[in-house]
């Protein structure tokens, strides 16, 4: 212990932030595992390319000014034969560029899909938060409201929120109402697991001696539940929102297929595949087959991660 | 016991009420019921008839009272859109989801119970391997997208199976089947395997699984030791064991499957009462969709009241849980 009193002011051992995240568990089970990096790495492809598809898309799809009829059901890969243009996915029946729909529609799948589990989880958290810490009726009620709730499966609970907003909003701002309706109707609908985790792990913690101290001191409710407590839960609600995140956009895909989604004018990647299955019958296969592909790859990544990450944060969770 | 299952029934009954109050604002606050109901010619007299009909001059609780007698009687209103009582319209719509959902269920528990157990005995075959890896990527698919690659392979590509509708229906009264025509039969497959798919796979992971842990146990190896044929072993000894976790999940996903008959429904244009909910979303047709709420609510509550009075009976594990008291 003699060499304590030089090495401190120093701090040798203290590397920069980004070396000890390379030099930790974390990062070493992550490399070890094949999954975890194809995963995460398709991931943030994707990711990337939704944020900077303005960047890469070929065509804006939105601007009519860019569209030319006369492109229109041109296969990939083949030049049309009125324009000799050629699109690397080809084109829907208005001649827009397959590819840079696409690119737009992951924005709004992510956008939508990022925004539900966002809110599922500050509204999760707070109110485990709450149910947990004061108990009582508080938390009678807001625990039998999850019951309940999850007694009913989240998608179905997603179409009627969506329904019942769809009925209050006036008919003129339905179509630029619908993504917010659609991520509260979401977050709505996925909220009981974050709460759950929450009030479990706060139940654990309120009775323990830092707690108590901190009580005594005098701090208040609030700063004893987020300072004190919430960190203690911090790594299964991060795994519950990656999994959450694959559910909420495979559900954000769902609600715009069946039409109680995003609308036309914003389509997400549900409602191109909507738009691409009228065209299946007559052979033209691409307007759906590469949305789809897209919108596979992106739950199918993001599940995979959110699964490593269960194992690696938790493995009292597996 | 007794208390226990009265409890529950209070509850339950809370929560229908609970479900019957959303249901009866949407009817009473989104729009006003009147202009939904008359067009735009209409004289001062007929707005006031019918606000006396619908009794929307009544205070908020009998009006409230009024719709779940109604209700209970199965009197949901006349359809905004069609205008048509929706009793009626639900009444002709059910049969089409009951058998949908009742094929699909079989399918599910059938080739879901055959494959746990092939993938058990077999636990470290090609075979195995395989249809476990198949059934993650069958669980990460969306339902829709599974419709739709089943209608590109065997609608469009092999033209072996119809992909939208039900077919020929025969009438019994106010049931049409569709299980005594060839086409009503063909029409069948696709939307079953779609939507039993998920509790398929559902199913074999968790007999898998429930086999896996019960040929483990001592008395397997003392029947096999006594010289029992191993499909004796197999299926008398150990797969009976593993049924009561597999009726109580599938008990539970009846929910599941009606939630996403919805899905399938719309897929592959199928009559039911899913693609009429859609519908009735789309163009907030609320009557209906109040109505679907409640019939819904009542098979949930009452699926959900059934597992757990049913589980007290099987384990009396519960029954000193329950008696000590919460």
């Amino acid at each position: 212990m003699a060499d304590l009193s030089t090495s401190a002011p120093t701090k040798p051992g203290r590397k920069g932030r980004w070396a000890r995240f390379a030099d930790s568990d974390f990062f070493y089970s992550f490399k070890r595992s094949p999954v975890a990096v194809v995963s995460f790495t398709v991931t943030m492809l994707l990711v990337l390319s939704a944020v900077f598809a303005p960047l890469i898309a070929p065509t804006n799809p939105f601007d009519p000014a860019s569209l030319n009829l006369m492109n229109g059901f041109t296969p990939p890969m083949e030049p049309n034969a009125f324009t000799q243009e050629s699109f690397l996915m080809g084109t829907d029946d208005q001649g827009r560029d397959v590819f840079s729909t696409i690119l737009y529609g992951m924005r709004i799948s992510l956008f939508v899909g990022a925004a539900a589990v966002l809110f599922a989880m500050v509204l999760g958290i707070f109110l485990g938060l709450v149910s947990g810490y004061f108990g009582g009726w508080t938390e009678t009620i807001i625990m039998r409201i999850a019951d309940v709730q999850l007694t009913f499966p989240s998608i179905l609970v997603a179409m009627l929120i969506f329904g019942i907003a769809k009925g209050f909003t006036p008919v003129e701002y339905r179509d630029q109402m619908a993504i917010w309706v659609l991520i509260i109707a979401i977050g709505l609908s996925d909220w009981v697991q974050f709460a759950r985790v929450v009030r479990g792990t706060t139940l654990v913690e309120k009775n323990k001696d830092y707690v108590a101290a901190a009580r005594l001191i005098g701090r208040s409710p609030w700063a004893i539940m987020i300072k004190h407590i919430l960190p203690n839960a911090l790594s299964p609600v991060l795994v519950i929102a990656t999994i959450s995140l694959a559910l909420a956009i495979i559900a954000e895909a769902t609600l715009s297929f069946l039409g109680v989604g995003a609308p036309p004018t914003q389509p997400s990647l549900g409602t191109l595949i909507r738009i691409g299955q009228g065209f299946l019958f007559s052979g033209e296969w691409w307007i759906l087959f590469f949305p789809a592909c897209t919108l596979l790859a992106l739950a199918l990544s993001v599940n995979l991660l959110g699964d490593w990450l269960r194992d690696a944060l938790n493995p009292r969770l597996k | 016991m007794l208390s226990f299952i009265i409890r529950r029934l209070g509850q339950s009954l809370l929560v229908l009420l609970v479900t019957g109050l959303i249901a009866f604002s949407m009817f009473r606050f989104i729009g006003d019921p009147i202009d939904n109901m008359l067009g735009q010619e209409r004289t001062i007299e007929d707005v006031e008839r019918l606000r006396t009909q619908l009794g929307l001059d009544q205070p908020f609780p009998v009006q409230y009272y009024r719709f779940l007698e109604n209700a209970v009687q199965g009197n949901f209103g006349v359809s905004y859109r069609q205008g048509r009582p929706v009793s009626e319209i639900l009444l002709e719509r059910a049969p089409a989801t009951l058998e949908l959902a009742a094929v699909s269920g079989l399918f599910a528990l059938g080739l879901g119970i055959a494959l746990g157990v092939f993938t058990a005995i077999r636990r470290n075959g090609i075979a195995s391997n395989f249809i476990m890896s198949a059934s993650l990527i069958g669980v990460s698919l969306p339902t829709f997208l599974i419709g739709i690659l089943l209608i590109y392979l065997f609608g469009v590509q092999l033209r072996w199976l119809p992909t939208f509708g039900r077919g020929d229906v025969v009438d019994f009264g106010w049931w049409s089947t569709g299980f005594l025509t060839e086409s009503g039969l063909k029409s069948l497959i696709l939307p079953a395997i779609t939507l039993g798919l998920y509790q398929m796979t559902l199913i074999m992971r968790l007999v898998r699984s429930e086999m896996l842990e019960v040929l483990r146990q001592d008395y397997i190896r003392f029947a096999r030791a006594r010289g029992l044929k191993d499909r004796v072993v197999n299926f008398r000894h150990a797969l009976k064991n593993t049924l009561i976790p597999v009726i109580t999940v599938m008990g539970l996903q009846i929910g599941g499957i009606i939630a996403f008959a919805i899905v399938t429904e719309t897929v592959f244009n199928w009559p039911g009462v899913g693609l009429l909910f859609i519908n009735a979303i789309q163009f907030v047709d609320i009557p209906v969709m109040a109505a679907y709420l409640m019939l819904i609510s009542v098979m949930f509550v009452g699926i959900n009241l059934i597992v757990d009075i049913l589980y007290v009976f099987v384990d009396p594990r519960l029954r000193v849980d329950s008696a000590g008291g919460h």
